[in-house]
């Protein structure tokens, strides 16, 4: 059953307001989510202002202001600022995004208010523990998988067919869909979620691979599947532009087509 | 070594609602829903079945105010709920994915059963 509200340890408390940067006249809001796992106290919500003369304009720019100029205990995982690698996804504004490529201008009134990607258990500050949505990763077998004798050359492949994996092989597994779906939130062990489904697509239609059959068996299950609801916040979120709300119908057709073949 | 407590980050409280994520949990509320109004449905059922009494008893029953407006909302599940359900459909079929679609589909939904409520509710109750 889904549990609706957070448990007691859980629940953010108000946290602490920092000093505004002496001199500084263009400030912009910060709220961000704190954790300390080496306190035994709830997560709290930090209030910070950031100097917008000082500071580059995305989100990201700001939180690692924050932290390199008011608090470095801040925590939050970053590494390519260019929304290839993935690691700055979080909740920003209400909806999950790559700090890096969203500007704060974007973020039109009020504070910044920043959290971990929702319902994941954190392991510090902007830090979520996505070890269960690596394994469901790897649950998929995401590698070509064939039977036919290995060609001396490469596995060919028609232009039509490799377009087919256009719009599928940009993913980087970020996770801002998978988090931002309430049936991933409520059934998160169980239901593998749109980031790991967009990946199972990706090497279903791979003209390539030769494992569709088995592949499809592995998802055929009430959760694995079919907790997909198309409640479309994966969709709407993903910072790539992908579809894994549409991967996933495709999936759903590819299940029915082999039943009645 | 012992898993340390993690707490679960935020997020009903936290997520802003999309028009789709709103109107899914609403074709669920609104499939419960259903139930209550077949309850009402049945109850003139079998009185009309029983006789002319009983068919009266429940007609002045449903002409309370409170069961009015439970029999107007009723007929909007109905419809709604057969809205949604179409538009599932047209999902399942692989269509209607791409941003613009998806958020015309569910806004349709909504137009649509509201304004064949009305028109039910004008032509067979009000005029």
């Amino acid at each position: 059953m889904a549990e609706l509200v957070l448990d007691k340890r859980s629940r953010p408390k108000a946290g602490k307001t920092w000093p505004k940067p002496e001199g500084a006249t263009n400030l912009r809001e910060y709220q961000v989510y704190r954790y300390d796992p080496d306190t035994q106290e709830n997560p709290r919500i930090d209030t910070y202002f950031v100097d917008l003369d000082d500071c580059g304009p995305m989100i990201l720019d700001g939180l690692l202001w924050i932290k390199n100029n008011i608090d470095p205990t801040l925590t939050l995982r970053r590494s390519c600022r260019e929304g290839i690698c993935g690691s700055c996804a979080m909740n920003i504004d209400g909806a999950n995004t790559l700090a890096c490529t969203k500007g704060m201008d974007e973020v039109s009134k009020g504070a910044v208010k920043v959290y971990p990607l929702p319902h994941m258990p954190v392991v510090k500050d902007l830090v979520p523990d996505l070890s269960t949505f690596y394994e469901q990763h790897k649950s998929v077998q995401p590698w070509l998988q064939t039977k036919s004798p290995t060609p001396d050359t490469e596995w060919l492949q028609s232009r039509e067919d490799r377009a087919k994996l256009d719009g599928l092989y940009e993913c980087i597994l970020c996770a801002c869909c998978s988090t931002s779906c309430p049936s991933y939130w409520w059934n998160g062990e169980k239901y593998l979620g749109p980031a790991v489904l967009l990946q199972a697509y990706r090497w279903l239609i791979d003209s390539r691979d030769e494992a569709t059959s088995e592949r499809l068996d592995d998802l055929e299950d009430p959760f694995k599947l079919y907790r997909c609801h198309t409640i479309m916040n994966c969709a709407k979120v993903c910072p790539k532009g992908l579809n894994p709300a549409k991967a996933i119908a495709e999936i759903k057709k590819m299940m029915i087509e082999r039943k009645v073949a | 070594m012992a898993q340390q407590f993690r707490p679960t980050s935020p997020h009903l409280s936290v997520y802003r609602f999309t028009l789709t994520m709103t109107m899914s949990i609403i074709h669920r509320v609104l499939g419960v829903g259903l139930y209550l109004g077949t309850i009402l449905f049945v109850l003139w059922l079998g009185a009309a079945a029983l006789g002319q009494d009983q068919l009266g008893g429940v007609q002045g029953f449903f002409a309370h105010p409170i069961i009015q407006v439970g029999l107007f909302l009723y007929t909007w599940t109905l419809f709604h709920h057969m809205a949604g359900g179409i538009k599932h459909f047209i999902w399942d079929t692989g269509s209607g994915f791409d941003a613009a679609s998806r958020e015309t589909i569910t806004i349709a939904t909504l137009v649509f059963s509201i304004a064949a409520t009305l028109v039910v509710w004008a032509l067979f109750v009000w005029f």
